[in-house]
């Protein structure tokens, strides 16, 4: 192992960093709208609102990502004048914007089920008492099912978040350089492949672990009632000394 | 040259390319099935270095998971494609092999898979083992079970039918990752739409019918799974 | 358990595949990417076909060893040389001073000119010397005027080409200022991406845009400016092998002499490019 050269490819994988944090957040962001209005159509109790969003669930998870990017981006090129016709073709036109749709459409399939179960979790006696207390529709939703639906999914989306990050490495494969891409770009120009993956995965778990340390922070910040109260413990050191 | 219609092109007809689109199917399900039972072997002793009183076993386990969960699958992939015949070949020539240790693409797949699912499956491992009865093994140590009949009586049996719904999952996921063993050159499902895309520069046509493939795949193993889980809990007496 | 039986038996089931293919090596095994008309490409039903095809089974049978072609990602193909994936690659490679560090060639048995492609309708089309040929060692002076002429037309517009080939070397050495380079895994996905208006130009070998040319889809696509040749581009196409395999590359030497010499390289690349590519000197 060639440790020079594995630092230099260290620096020059950095620059990377900002498109991979780019595309999992906004994918990420545009997936929880998305996944909201899914998991809303799952619980209206409509059965065709209900059938089209499991039968979309069913594809975006029954399928491989890979496919759905290749699907969108070269797919989808094939039918550019029907596209420029519409006026879609500025958004198709550019690589970061079908990375962004196929991330974007993928998580909002497995988020949607993440936020079904948060929502669902929600025990009913909140949703009664504030019934009780007169709240209703939009105020009974975002005062108390939404906040305590979070804090039930926010784990398992924070896995969600931690999936995206690693998904973004497939947008290298449609021209798209950031953490993944500059690393093939690298191996070409070296050779040395293993060298180039072994930095590149140390990079990805970097950043992992600090995004769900972040999230942790989050869910500490989320959920005062469960932290147990700040007492002076009783400090045993003085007694060692 | 006239344009060929869909049909035509993934039909069975000489210029047709269903015939290497199904033989790329069977390709697809078999090198996921081998990785699935690979990863069910790597996962079986990560999930007992985690469960271990052995610290350092359970640090191992742990880093294990930890470092294959942040990590993406494709690196893990390429990492293994490129790096584990160098591996294999200095082993090799330990063994006085002359140094060129040929690796089939299929084999290198499947156990790139087993490595990515192992982690995901020795979670769900081991949440299937604290779900088990201390009891019972308590009461397999005291009639004088060693430890390798109580794991081949008592907790292989149960732990896999725990394990029937996450092990759905990780299937489904292994399914998936097969599509990433595209890159190293194994003609599976995806690997085959590509060069089909290419070859015709007709990409949706065959990206659409590889969609349809992998969910068809999906829907049938997922029914499959839901009959072995119904299976497995005859005789379990639930609360209803 | 029948379970435990089927996985053990699975296990060493695998492990003998990986045992046997360690003990009969003798075949020599030939990467190429299958994706790159008419050099080497997969036809209907997923075959590999071309021009290094039928040479390969040119060059084996003169060798007298057995030859067995296996696709690889143009990505890895040299890497994965070094990791002894396979013995040897003829991929349309052209030699170059950087691969020379980690692989060996043997003598070319193939070269050509590369350049520029747009549609017919681009501003690009009008790319000055198509049709001529300019040779950055012979005379270096001329190409790089052709270079500079190009640049006023190239400014801010993007040009697709593959990665990790002399084609993305030549871009990133002139033109790199000028223009948005796109690197792309094959050349299909950069053709596709002509096709589709995402790029303005493809950079590639003329061998393999002539072949794209001939599809009825990419009818209005248009070889533009003069095709240059030498220098970053390359001193021809070879047969790449691993640095300490010299026993290989001498055969392979030999063989390639003697194809040139009775004719067989310009037969197949009359019949694959329409043109004799047969390498000079």
């Amino acid at each position: 192992m060639d440790f020079g050269f594995m630092w230099d490819t260290f620096l020059q994988l950095l620059s990377g960093i900002p498109l991979t944090l780019n595309l999992s957040f906004t994918s990420v962001a545009f997936g929880a709208v998305l996944a909201m209005v899914l998991a809303l159509m799952r619980m209206s109790g409509i059965r065709a609102l209900d059938g089209f969003a499991r039968a979309y669930v069913f594809v975006f998870r029954g399928t491989p990502l890979l496919v759905q990017i290749f699907l969108i981006y070269y797919g989808l090129g094939q039918f550019r004048p029907t596209l420029q016709e519409w006026g879609l073709w500025v958004f198709f036109r550019e690589p970061y914007w079908c990375a962004i749709l196929a991330l974007t459409l993928n998580t909002g399939a497995y988020a949607s089920e993440i936020i079904r179960g948060g929502l669902q979790s929600v025990p009913h006696q909140q949703v009664e008492a504030a019934k009780a207390c007169g709240m209703s529709g939009f105020l009974l939703f975002r005062r108390i099912v939404f906040p305590i639906a979070v804090r039930q999914a926010l784990p398992a989306y924070g896995s969600e978040i931690i999936l995206m990050v690693k998904a973004t490495s497939l947008a290298s494969i449609i021209t798209m350089m950031e953490v993944t891409g500059l690393a093939a770009k690298i191996i070409s120009q070296t050779f040395r492949a293993v060298e180039v993956f072994i930095v590149a995965g140390l990079i990805y778990l970097i950043l992992n672990f600090a995004i769900t340390r972040i999230i942790m922070a989050f869910e500490w910040w989320l959920s005062p009632h469960l932290r147990r109260p700040s007492t002076v413990e009783p400090r045993l050191e003085a007694a060692h000394v | 040259m006239q344009q060929l219609s869909y049909f035509e092109l993934i039909g069975f007809g000489p210029k047709g390319w269903g015939l290497a689109l199904l033989t790329a199917t069977g390709m697809t399900l078999a090198v996921a099935l081998c990785g699935f039972l690979a990863g069910s072997v790597v996962g079986t002793f990560v999930a007992w270095a985690k469960l271990s009183r052995n610290l350092a076993a359970r640090t191992l386990g742990d880093g294990y998971t930890t470092v294959l969960r942040g990590i993406p699958d494709l690196l893990v992939i390429y990492l293994f494609y490129f790096g584990g015949s160098a591996a294999l070949g200095a082993i090799g020539s330990l063994f006085g092999a002359d140094g060129f240790i040929g690796v089939p693409a299929f084999v290198t797949g499947a156990l790139a898979i087993g490595i990515v699912s192992g982690a995901y499956q020795a979670e769900v491992f081991r949440g299937a083992y604290q779900i088990l009865n201390r009891g019972e093994l308590e009461a397999a140590r005291s009639v004088g079970m060693h430890r390798w009949l109580i794991f081949r009586r008592i907790i292989a049996p149960q732990v896999l039918r725990y394990a029937i719904p996450g092990l759905g999952n990780t299937w489904q996921l292994v399914l998936k990752e097969s599509a990433l063993i595209s890159v190293t050159g194994l003609v599976e499902l995806l690997r085959q739409s590509h060069i089909a895309a290419g070859s015709t520069r007709r990409p949706f046509d065959f990206y659409i019918t590889a969609a349809v493939l992998y969910l068809v795949i999906t829907w049938f193993s997922t029914y499959l799974f839901q009959r072995a889980e119904t299976h497995s809990m005859r005789g379990i007496r639930r609360a209803s | 358990m029948k379970l435990f039986r089927t996985i053990s038996l699975g296990l060493l089931a695998s492990a003998l595949a990986i045992g046997s293919a360690a003990a009969q090596d003798k075949t020599i095994k030939i990467a190429t990417e299958g994706a790159y008309a008419p050099w080497n490409f997969t036809g209907a039903g997923g075959k590999l076909e071309g021009f290094e095809i039928d040479l390969a089974a040119d060059l084996c049978a003169r060798v007298k060893v057995k030859c067995e072609m296996v696709a690889q990602d143009w990505d890895g193909i040299i890497p994965a040389l070094n990791a002894k994936k396979y013995d040897a690659i003829m991929a349309g490679m052209n030699i170059t001073d950087k691969r020379l560090e980690v692989v060996a060639f043997t003598r070319p048995y193939a070269s050509g000119m590369h350049g520029f492609a747009t549609m017919k309708n681009s501003p690009l089309a009008k790319l000055a010397g198509t049709g001529e040929r300019v040779n950055l060692d012979k005379d270096p002076q001329a190409a790089e005027k052709t270079i500079e002429a190009w640049k006023p037309l190239l400014k801010g517009k993007t040009v697709g080409t593959q990665g990790s080939t002399v084609n993305s070397q030549f871009l990133e050495k002139y033109l790199k200022d000028v223009v948005t380079i796109r690197e792309y895994k094959t050349t299909e996905q950069h053709d596709l991406d002509l096709a589709a208006g995402r790029v303005d130009a493809i950079y590639a070998a003329h061998s393999s845009l002539q072949a794209t040319l001939d599809q009825p889809e990419f009818k209005d696509m248009t070889i533009a400016g003069a095709g240059v040749s030498g220098g970053v581009l390359g001193r021809g196409v070879a047969v790449a092998v691993r640095k300490d395999d010299t026993e290989l590359k001498g055969k392979f030497d030999a063989a390639i002499q003697s194809a040139i010499a009775d004719g067989t390289i310009a037969k197949l690349t009359q019949k694959w490019f329409k043109v004799d590519m047969t390498p000079q000197g």
